[in-house]
């Protein structure tokens, strides 16, 4: 069966927007990306790697991948740790299964930007009216400035817990999927063999079996940490205090009007990602059949 | 499937989907028709031509109305006003790499945007009022002994204070930084912070902040890029600046963390603070809730003997794309409207908020500024008001600023960070130099 006309009207508009709107601004931007591109996106100014040498030279941009390291650091072990917890006990409910599934699942449709606002504003905003300033009264502890407070630097625990509320539920739904797909024989063996229910079981069975769950999510999770933006450009801002790479790429091509530097610095981070997924399939073995 | 399971014979569903497929493609030729997106502002035939003026949304009501009937009143052309929302400043920078851009728009200016040609020169149109201007505004609109827009608006800041809580605290107005820094910690009492500069202690430009990135070496008499094009935040007096700043955020005394920030006057209206660096366009909200219980002093002085009390030149200035279809019409609308049309710039600057005419001679006959403490308003700006130099580009202010949050909130090494900042506006000074 090959391409018919059929096929052409149906996927044709959708191939057109993304030539047109993805393959050819990626394409411009590697083009840009070796030019002088300063209030312009006309690549007039050949300079070769000069572009790539100052972005990869000591200066924000290798600030911003360090910050990136620390909410990877921070995000990434949390997500997932607090994903499967939630996943297991969740499988393990019977009554008013559909209520607590969706309840977990809903924050992922919210916005980050409206999440982002609402955590700024409302929850962690610095003054004494402050849900959690508030809270924390009533306990006679005196108001916190989250987002303004260097030492100890609070901000991070805003952004995490903005990011794990808003992409808990769709970790969950992936480890239940994963969860349901174990057999319940292997669980009914292991109880004749005189494993006890809980720690051990999790550990000898529900774990291994998650396994290609595990390196999915794990993967996910990484992708999306190097693509943060939305709570760290709403949250903080142009802040050196905690600026991840695609915020001061943003800033640097659309404020500073630098879109030779803004375009390397997108090809570097792509690469980076790229970089990444490889070598984790290469540590995971993902991909490869099951064994 | 089966031609029995389908609710309707082949033939019908043919035609539904040709007709279908007609509409649409109809839809999309009628779309190409006129790229004015079907708005017309009344009388387009008859051949005038059509400029396209662009402003970001000013917060006080009536404006909007205002820069339509002044757009209407212009005879030679038809004016298509857009009142942008929102992030203006990235529309702007996208519309003007555009062909389908503004013909005049109001921004800042600054080098790059004079360096790459996309506005043009307004020296024949400014030319013969030169006089009526302040030098802090020539200063500002002007680069390369050439200048390139018409102030707008004007606007200024000043330190406002509660009269009553700093009689009760037994302080004076402060005039220098440790008057300043010791008015704050004695006013900070009874759930009322001393000082509001912004959640950033006035040193990260997020969100508007970044208030003293300038005024920190304005008052040390000197500036981050002197008049000779060299770099001025590396010299003692900038430093102590730095150190006598760090000394105030670390004082406990600053509010931080309010839900807007240094524009906004709400967190000296709501009480929070009993001193706040705000704008002048915060007075009439200040005046509402406090009558004459407020007073206005420039930023103070590093000390009784270096530097002197500043304040930043605000606002807004006209300025004319290089890709206006006829360059030469922008101009004469722009002279038109923001320089021979007394009435509409007084009535635009006072009528609706409080700003300060640009033009001398508007500005001190105007009646809203002759009294009280919008007099004392003006008296500060035509004393103090210091212009922004248009050579600081944007990736300079932010190296600067990351010295300075650095150095103020992280409690870095003064002379480490400046250095690392005046490296990377040096390689910027390279750059536009060559």
């Amino acid at each position: 069966m090959g391409a018919t006309p059929a096929f052409w009207l149906f996927m044709g508009p959708f191939l057109a927007g993304l030539v047109v709107f993805v393959y050819l601004p990626i394409a411009w931007s590697f083009v840009l990306s070796f030019n002088r591109a300063q209030n312009t996106v006309q690549p007039r100014e050949f300079i070769g790697f000069q572009n790539y040498v100052d972005l990869l030279s000591p200066g924000p941009f290798l600030d911003s991948l360090w910050t990136f390291t620390i909410f990877a650091a921070i995000i990434v072990p949390l997500t997932f740790v607090l994903s499967l917890l939630l996943a297991v006990l969740l499988n393990q409910i019977t009554a008013a299964r559909a209520f607590f599934r969706s309840a977990f699942f809903l924050p992922t449709a919210c916005s980050y930007v409206v999440a982002s606002l609402v955590w700024k504003l409302s929850i962690f905003n610095g003054v004494r009216f402050g849900l959690a300033n508030q809270v924390l009264s009533v306990f006679g502890v005196e108001n916190i400035a989250w987002l303004s407070s260097v030492s100890p630097p609070w901000y991070w625990l805003v952004i995490a817990t903005v990011r794990l509320w808003l992409q808990l539920g769709f970790y969950i739904i992936l480890f239940l999927a994963g969860l349901q797909r174990i057999s319940p024989e292997l669980y009914e063996a292991a109880y004749v063999d005189g494993a006890k229910a809980g720690w051990q079981t999790f550990r000898h069975i529900t774990l291994p079996q998650l396994r290609t769950t595990s390196v999915a999510v794990l993967l996910l999770n990484l992708i999306a940490a190097y693509q943060a933006f939305d709570e760290f450009y709403n949250l903080l801002g142009n802040s050196s205090l905690a600026r991840p790479p695609l915020v001061y790429l943003y800033y640097t091509a659309q404020g500073n009007q630098d879109y030779g530097h803004g375009s390397a610095g997108a090809m570097i981070l792509a690469a980076l990602i790229v970089l990444v997924t490889l070598a984790q399939s290469r540590v995971y073995g993902f991909g490869k059949a099951d064994t | 499937m089966p031609a029995e399971m389908s609710h309707l014979p082949a033939s019908t569903r043919r035609t539904f989907l040709a007709l279908l497929g007609a509409l649409g493609a109809g839809g999309a030729l009628a779309a190409c028709g006129g790229d004015t997106g079907g708005l017309d502002s009344g009388g387009s035939g008859g051949g005038k031509p059509t400029l396209k003026q662009w402003y970001h949304l000013y917060g006080e009501s009536g404006t909007e109305q205002a820069v339509q009937r002044y757009a209407q009143g212009y005879e030679r052309a038809t004016v298509e006003v857009q009142w942008t929302p929102g992030d203006y400043e990235s529309k702007l920078s996208s519309g003007l790499l555009s062909d389908s851009g503004p013909d005049v728009f109001e921004y800042q200016l600054n080098v790059d945007m004079v360096r790459s040609g996309q506005i043009v020169s307004l020296d024949d149109i400014v030319g013969p009022v030169r006089n009526d201007y302040t030098g802090t505004d020539l200063t500002a609109t002007s680069l390369d002994g050439s200048t390139w827009g018409v102030k707008i608006v004007d606007d200024t800041g000043f330190l406002y204070y509660r009269k009553s809580l700093l009689a009760a605290a037994g302080v004076q107005p402060p005039t220098t930084m440790d008057e300043l820094i010791n008015a704050s910690r004695a006013l900070d009492r009874d759930g009322v912070k001393g000082l509001f500069i912004g959640n950033d202690a006035g040193v990260t430009p997020a969100f508007g902040g970044g208030a003293l990135l300038d005024l920190v070496l304005w008052t040390a008499g000197t500036a981050n890029i002197t008049a000779d094009g060299r770099i001025g935040f590396t010299t003692p007096e900038a430093k102590d600046s730095f150190r006598k700043l760090r000394e105030l955020a670390e004082s406990g005394s600053l509010l931080l963390g309010a839900p807007t920030d240094w524009w906004d006057p709400s967190a000296f209206t709501q009480e929070l603070v009993a001193m706040q660096w705000c704008g002048l366009w915060a007075m009439p909200k200040i005046k509402e809730a406090f009558g004459d219980d407020f007073g206005i002093v420039p930023w103070p002085a590093l000390s009784a003997s270096v530097g002197r009390p500043a304040t930043f030149l605000g606002g807004w200035t006209s300025m004319v794309s290089a890709k206006a279809r006829d360059v030469d019409l922008a101009k004469d609308f722009v002279k038109w409207l923001w320089i021979d049309n007394a009435q509409a710039q007084e009535d635009f600057n006072l009528s609706y908020g409080f700003h300060i005419p640009p033009r001398k001679s508007i500005a001190s006959g105007a009646q809203k500024l002759q009294e009280g403490v919008a007099a004392e308003a003006l008296r500060i700006f035509n004393e103090s008001a210091v212009a922004p130099n248009p050579m600081w580009t944007p990736k300079m202010k932010s190296a600067f600023a990351d010295a300075a949050t650095a150095i103020v909130r992280g409690g870095g090494d003064i002379d480490a960070e400046l250095a690392k900042a005046q490296q990377a506006v040096e390689a910027e000074l390279a750059r536009l130099a060559a």
